[in-house]
């Protein structure tokens, strides 16, 4: 079935980097949805919402570049995010639905190889910081299958503190978190719309920022 | 609703065209092809070689080939029907017996042509795969799906008459020779392919699945015919080579040739008879069925 | 980059070291079940010698290539490395490094002291462990584009059973051949120079490939 798109939008228009037009998804033989436009602004929070079902973790995925669109396309900066590859793929943390943790290592070696894999060097008192930050001071090096599920997602989380990355796709990240850790990720948000990054999130919660423009992006079955 | 595709239909090659003269002409306002052709006939009046196009382009949706499908089926299947027949009284009555081996050899007018089939069907089975990855073209896709299980068909069926030449010429039921390896190996990687797309639940990841597994078979192919031919000559040694073929007289290669042309042809149906099975069963959720009077 | 990928696979395997073991357990169990089942007569065990170890090295093999993506397609982590700015082919590359190295290396340590079972000579051992180093790069590589396949699949062992075994026969008859040879007093250097080869091809396509097949599967 079609969806249908509302948005709101908080304030005047500035340069659109991100931009989505005509979007379609179809995932097996149901289509998600179809006719998706809109474009973004740095600074902006946008708050994807819908129904369990409805496509949310799917867009997110197409934004991200893992799943190709059934129609439609994505640019960045003006250029479309195919022939971009590499380039765009530098510039987006994407926080899915499984962690993205490994259960054997230790926290801070998860941060530390992920960042090296993504070509940013972490040095491990930096690490150390980061997840002191997220609150896990003084579990930083057990293995991560010894952490609650809510002290791995703050481990997934802490990636956004180390990475330098301009979009952020985040995708149910406030499950298993406690009202301490939703603040501080609303903290991090409201730091990343303050350095003219995006934000991008999929969530049942109402997640309110206090930075930025915030836009409201629904879908329905 | 401007509706433009840019990939040829599998059975329709837009030969003498220029790609670009193509993409170019797909981009005029026409209306809806599916379902419209009248209209888009009568708008390019003017120019015989838009509307020759257009409905070439028009048969690369499967909703589209289906009822074409539909038509060609007959005039593939009667003449088959008629080839085999043909194919079999020559094989069998007409040409003569061979000096070694009697008339167990006549088993040849059937296992040859289905092993070159079997081999035929697995190069086009890669290549139409391979379109459909490429091109994100469903129809090619399905294609592939329904050959697969017609070169299948065609390889176990040669191995089964492989088994029969060989009691009677030289006492066992099976033999170990490059042949009769290879064919059973091309078997285990048609059911390679089958059993993948029938693992996957998602019918596009099936497909493009299934290509990647296709283009990497058809690229070991040949290593692996040329590797069972080594191992083969490295343990025969002296021994004179088995399932030798008889020397051709004129009968005999007349009899091949009408039995490889019947078997082209029976291909050719019932792997269309399939696509539409396999467009039935995929295309369940497309409202252009309705037009089309499925 | 290949180095963090490697280190990153060869830590993981390090702590649980139990599945690098369980597949040389099984390897050297299968070896030894054919002269249970055949009978052990010296010369036709010296005979059988080259194709059963090999075929115990690629079974043991399809046992562990499951493992190559699953583990990280479960917990997230793949999705991950299919979104960091490095060239899909060189993860993959590095992947089936660590996994040779952990998974392969040690049916080709071990093979010769299987090999002794079938009293063969020391040259026959010495040319057996060269055709598994040789070979077992191959079954990585190959395999690799059969797991990535299969992601998520029900089924799991079998149908990357199914799909990559026929396409480990060339590798299966220029090793076993060599070992052959070398038991028949011949020379293999024919029989290694062929299985080099494909090892290059295979070292040349299988990243590829594989990582095509990983962006299907992770869809």
């Amino acid at each position: 079935m079609d969806c249908l798109l509302s948005v709101t939008i908080g304030a005047r228009r500035t340069t659109k980097i991100l931009e989505v037009s005509k979007l379609g998804c179809v995932r097996g033989d149901r289509r998600l949805f179809s006719g998706v436009d809109f474009s973004v602004a740095p600074g902006t929070f946008v708050q994807l919402t819908g129904p369990n079902g409805s496509g949310k973790t799917s867009l997110l995925r197409i934004l991200c570049g893992l799943l190709p669109p059934a129609e439609g396309q994505i640019t960045w900066e003006g250029a479309n995010i195919r022939s971009l590859g590499e380039e765009y793929v530098a510039v987006v943390t994407y926080l899915g639905h499984r962690h993205g943790i490994k259960d054997e290592l230790s926290a801070s070696e998860n941060l530390r190889i992920t960042n090296a894999l993504n070509g940013i060097p972490l040095s491990k008192e930096r690490a150390l910081e980061a997840l002191g930050q997220m609150g896990l001071a003084g579990r930083e090096s057990l293995p991560a299958r010894l952490l609650s599920e809510g002290q791995r997602r703050r481990v997934a989380l802490a990636r956004l503190l180390v990475c330098n990355t301009k979009l952020w796709l985040l995708d149910e990240v406030l499950t298993s978190l406690d009202k301490a850790a939703v603040t501080l990720v609303r903290s991090l948000i409201e730091n990343h719309l303050n350095g003219g990054g995006i934000v991008i999130v999929a969530t049942h919660q109402e997640l309110e920022v206090a930075a930025g423009r915030t836009k409201r992006l629904e879908l329905t079955t | 609703m401007y509706r433009f595709c840019f990939h040829p239909g599998p059975l329709r090659q837009p030969s003498g065209y220029l790609w670009s003269e193509i993409i170019a002409d797909c981009q005029l306002p026409i209306a809806d092809l599916n379902g419209r052709a009248a209209d888009a006939n009568e708008l390019a009046m003017g120019s015989q070689k838009l509307a020759i196009k257009m409905n070439l382009y028009k048969y690369a949706s499967p909703a589209n080939f289906y009822p074409l499908a539909g038509k060609m089926i007959p005039w593939f299947a009667i003449p088959a029907a008629l080839l085999f027949a043909t194919g079999l009284f020559v094989g069998f009555f007409i040409a003569p017996s061979d000096f070694q081996q009697g008339d167990a050899y006549r088993i040849i007018f059937i296992h040859v042509p289905a092993a070159w089939m079997g081999m035929f069907l697995y190069i086009l089975m890669a290549i139409y795969a391979g379109i459909g990855w490429a091109f994100n073209a469903r129809l090619s896709s399905m294609m592939a799906s329904s050959l697969a299980v017609t070169g299948a068909m065609f390889t176990a069926l040669s191995l089964i008459t492989g088994a029969f030449w060989g009691k009677p010429t030289w006492g066992t039921w099976w033999v170990w020779d490059a042949r009769m390896t290879s064919t059973l190996i091309l078997m285990f990687l048609y059911i390679g392919f089958i059993s993948l797309q029938a693992a996957i639940d998602d019918p596009r990841r099936a497909d493009r699945a299934g290509a990647v597994l296709a283009l990497v078979g058809v690229i070991n192919v040949p290593i692996i015919y040329f590797s069972v031919q080594w191992w083969n000559t490295l343990h025969q040694g002296a021994t004179i080579r088995i399932l030798q073929k008889p020397t051709i007289k004129g009968s005999m290669l007349a009899a091949l040739l009408i039995m490889l042309a019947a078997c082209w042809l029976y291909s050719v149906a019932v792997v269309l008879i399939r696509l539409r099975c396999i467009i039935l069963e995929r295309e369940q959720n497309a409202s252009r069925f309705a037009e089309v009077g499925v | 980059m290949l180095r963090w990928i490697v280190w990153r696979d060869l830590m993981l395997a390090w702590r649980r070291r139990s599945d690098m073991l369980s597949t040389v357990f099984f390897f050297v169990i299968v070896v030894s079940l054919f002269p249970l089942g055949i009978g052990p007569e010296t010369q036709l065990l010296r005979t059988i010698a080259p194709g059963v170890v090999w075929v115990a090295a690629l079974l043991a093999s399809m046992l562990s290539l499951g493992r190559l993506f699953a583990n990280d397609y479960q917990d997230g982590t793949l999705e991950q490395l299919l979104l960091t700015p490095q060239p899909l082919f060189l993860v993959v590359l590095g992947k089936t490094l660590a996994h040779w190295i952990v998974a392969e290396v040690p049916l080709v340590l071990i093979a010769p002291l299987v090999g002794v079972q079938f009293d063969l000579t020391k040259e026959t051992l010495w040319i057996l462990f060269v055709s598994l180093l040789l070979g077992t790069p191959v079954l990585s590589l190959i395999g690799s584009v059969g797991a990535a396949l299969t992601l998520g699949l029900r089924g799991g062992g079998v149908l990357i059973s199914i799909l990559v075994l026929p396409l480990y026969i060339p590798a299966l008859i220029f090793g076993a051949g060599a070992v052959e040879a070398s038991i028949m007093g011949s020379t293999p250097s024919a029989h290694l120079s062929l299985l080099g080869a494909f090892a290059i091809v295979s070292l040349l396509f299988s990243p590829w490939a594989t990582a095509a097949a990983l962006r299907i599967s992770l869809e």
